[in-house]
């Protein structure tokens, strides 16, 4: 089983690798999540959900069920 | 230098990049919004002039992060670029991109480009990409590019002029790709280019890549695109993403010799800030406490405006009552044109302060906080977080906060949201408010400081938005849909606002309330006057008739037979008989005749419950001086059964309750309407806000009496 971005911790960052579901990886790649760039967790919502991740020199919050789609390494 | 003068510019540019700034400084207050055809999203055009003495239009497209829409507003931008035949086709494009974050801006711009479009960069932010450490070289980009490449701050204005000259001069268009897709599926392109003299390959495989979008075109030829594209295998989303992949290639080796990054952490501020805002306790003190600041700016700094707008109309109206003949067409003027128009201007300061704060929250990069502190709690209520701030705009009222909407991708989420702000209470309710809760509220003082009737309209707010997300989950249960939510959001950096963009917001939002709802008010609150100055002709001139037999006169004053005859004109005025005739439906809620007149005019707009009460309570009032407060009206008004105080407390809660939940403003149907494009949804609206109003008062009433 692969680890997708939503499994970092804060602070923590991974390198992304690929992607769960197809539709999403084209927005996600539009905003700057492509394969190769490193993905960073920022810190979460107070009630866990989104997440904000630091990705391509900016800072991009997804929902836990976007990030899950980024799988990373 | 290429021969032909640019005439029309767009703007174009991902959301947070400065380009509202940028369109600003170039037009000032020579701008105006429209509607671009068939869809509600505002069209902001404008004009500039340039260095050589020509004059031309500027038009602000919505922020997009590329060709690929995902919204209502980004479709509009693929709609303007792709058809070279639209009204609102650009010879030129300048792409404001945020140097700060250049990769993902740069994006956008080369998927322009390729669309052979002439295009400028202009490069913004400089000074913020300076500050995280950064070295930008725009010589460096052009050079990559092959474009012009100018430097320029949306905030002070540096650079504009810069602008200005490079779209005077023109400029050579670059023919080379920054992404050569011709080997993506070249029979398709070839097809499409020749069918529709496309001479721009990429233009033609936008087409093949999105030919559900291409409004342009009718729908036959759509499909025989997408079968043509079948027919060759035409991989949309695998192109898709490999042109993604390609362009950002790209990017890196441009910036690689274009920008220098200095290792140093300097998000600095915006961290700390983040801490704090987003922090699981403060992060909501926060919110609550900039929400509870925008309601007391609106309920305190509103009042001064509206009061002297109040006063000044009223005394222009007495004014021109007493100069010019009195007749009707006068009547018409100072008793329903001139009162009319007051009551579309009295929200202006309202709305105003609303906006200069949601203006605020935006520019600064707040509200994005707001959003992602939010959403899942939203979530819960198949809201969206991006709901929160139409929800709260709904405070001032229900149709900027409707159209603020738009940025809600979802479609279902989009709906819900739709369908339930009116049920928060609107500064129209509010007068309706006022005038109930001092009716029955005592004076108090709760623990010495706290005031009792300001206690209880706060309740009514918070009836409202307990109403409105209760509703979403009903409505959120009942709706189907297959499209997912997403919520894919940037966020932006803290900034300091730019005073001038808060202002031009506020004058936007203003401008659109007074002419877009204006016009109905208007137009209702003349209708109401000639209901209630009419009525059956031998009816109305019975008036003085029934006073003489049902009354001593000669214990009278003049005044009072006027008054006498006034009440019993009005009784039977059209209104009166209308109120009248829904008396045995809203006899049960614990209403009179009197309040059914307030009722119906009402379902006009709310507001005009206090202007009907004070008709119904003043009219032909011979001294305006005398005329008592319509609140001393209302207490001192009698139940003719039996005798007692009319607005007695189960009544006021009745009435109260009826217009936190009644759907009782036509704009806000009509604004439904307009973003939906549907009678469906104001139905709906209309009908499931008047049931609820219509039993909860009843239940009230019964309970309570
Ligand atoms: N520091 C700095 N801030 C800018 C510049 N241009 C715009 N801004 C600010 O950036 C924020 C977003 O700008 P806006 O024009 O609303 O962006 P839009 O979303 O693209 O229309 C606002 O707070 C602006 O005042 C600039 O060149 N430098």
């Amino acid at each position: 089983m692969s680890r997708s971005a939503s499994d970092l911790k804060p602070g923590e960052a991974g390198i992304i690798k690929g992607y769960q579901d197809n539709v999403i990886s084209l927005k996600l790649m539009e905003m700057g999540c492509l394969p190769g760039e490193t993905i960073k967790l920022n810190f979460r919502a107070p009630l866990g959900d989104p997440i904000s991740f630091d990705v391509a020199g900016y800072s991009l919050s997804l929902r836990i069920s976007e990030a899950a789609n980024i799988l990373i390494e | 230098m290429s021969e032909k003068k640019f005439e029309r510019i767009a703007l174009v540019g991902n959301p947070n990049s400065g380009k509202s700034s940028v369109f600003n400084h170039l037009t000032g207050l020579n701008q105006k919004v429209g509607n671009f055809p068939g869809v509600t999203v505002d069209k902001k055009t404008g004009y500039t002039r340039l260095p050589d003495g020509r004059r031309v239009r500027v038009l602000d497209l919505p922020g997009t992060y590329s060709l690929y829409p995902r919204s209502l507003d980004e479709r509009v931008v693929f709609d303007v670029l792709i058809d070279t035949l639209n009204e609102d086709y650009p010879d030129v494009v300048v792409v404001v991109a945020d140097a700060a974050n250049l990769k993902r801006n740069l994006l956008l711009f080369t998927q322009i480009k390729d669309l052979g479009i002439p295009v400028i960069l202009a490069l913004n932010m400089l000074d913020v990409s300076t500050n995280l450490g950064q070295k930008v070289r725009p010589i460096q980009i052009a050079k990559h590019l092959d474009v012009p490449v100018i430097s320029i701050n949306g905030r002070t204005g540096e650079g504009i002029e810069l602008l200005k000259k490079a779209l005077s001069e023109g400029f050579d268009v670059s023919k080379q790709p920054v992404c050569d897709i011709s080997s993506f599926s070249p029979e398709v392109i070839k097809a499409v280019q020749e069918k529709y003299q496309i001479e721009n390959p990429y233009r033609a495989y936008l087409y093949a890549q999105q030919w559900r979008f291409l409004k342009h075109i009718p729908a036959l030829e759509r499909l025989e695109i997408e079968k043509t594209a079948k027919e060759h295998l035409f991989q949309n989303e695998f192109y898709q993403s490999k042109e993604t992949i390609n362009r950002y290639k790209y990017i890196d080796k441009i910036l690689e010799e274009a920008v220098e990054y200095n290792v140093q952490e300097s998000r600095n501020l915006t961290r700390k800030l983040d801490k704090l805002f987003t922090h699981r306790i403060f992060g909501y003190v926060i919110f609550l406490f900039i929400l509870f600041l925008i309601f007391q700016a609106i309920f305190s700094w509103a009042s001064t405006p509206m009061d002297f707008i109040d006063w000044s109309f009223s005394e222009l109206a007495s004014f021109l009552h007493d100069r010019l003949p009195s007749n009707k067409l006068v009547d018409l003027l100072t008793e329903g044109i001139i009162p009319g128009i007051a009551g579309v201007l009295i929200f202006i300061p309202q709305i105003a302060i609303l906006f200069a704060f949601i203006a605020l929250l935006e520019e600064t990069g707040y509200m994005a906080r707001v959003v992602f502190l939010m959403d899942k709690f939203m979530r819960r209520f198949g809201l969206n977080g991006k709901s929160v701030v139409p929800l709260i705009s709904g405070v001032a009222c229900a149709i900027p906060a409707i159209m603020s909407t738009r940025t809600i991708d979802n479609w279902k989420e989009r709906i819900s949201t739709i369908l339930v702000i009116p049920l928060m209470s609107c500064s129209a309710r509010l007068p309706v408010y006022t005038i109930l809760i001092a009716l029955v509220v005592p004076k108090h003082y709760v623990f010495g400081f706290l005031n009792l009737q300001g206690l209880v309209l706060m309740g009514m707010y918070l009836l409202g938005f307990l109403m409105a997300i209760v509703s979403a989950v009903v409505i959120n249960k009942i709706l189907q849909t297959r499209e997912k939510s997403y919520f894919i959001m940037e966020m932006p950096l803290y900034k300091f606002p730019r005073w001038k963009n808060v202002g031009l917001t506020i004058v936007e939002k203003s401008k659109t309330f007074a002419f877009e709802a204006g016009k109905v008010i208007l137009a209702i609150s003349i209708i109401l006057w000639a209901l209630a100055s009419y009525g059956p002709e031998e009816r109305m001139q019975a008036a003085a008739q029934y006073v003489n037999d049902n009354y001593d006169i000669s214990e009278l004053s003049d005044n009072e037979i006027q008054d006498k005859i006034q009440a019993y004109k009005l009784e039977n005025s059209y209104a009166g008989i209308l109120g009248k005739s829904i008396e045995p439906v809203i006899e049960p809620l614990g209403y009179d005749w009197k309040m059914g007149i307030a009722l119906i005019t009402s379902f006009a707009a709310r507001e005009v419950f206090v202007g009907t009460m004070a008709t119904i309570y003043s009219i032909g009032s011979v001294d305006l001086e005398d005329e008592a407060t319509i609140k001393n009206r209302m207490k001192a008004e009698k139940d003719p059964k039996t005798g007692e105080r009319k607005y007695t407390l189960p009544v006021a809660i009745s009435l109260l309750l009826f217009y936190a939940f009644a759907m009782q403003c036509m704009s806000t149907l009509a604004i439904t309407w307009r973003e939906t494009k549907s009678w469906k949804w104001p139905m709906i609206q209309l009908v499931y806000m008047s049931v609820l109003a219509y039993v909860s008062a009843l239940l009230a009433y019964q309970v309570l009496s």
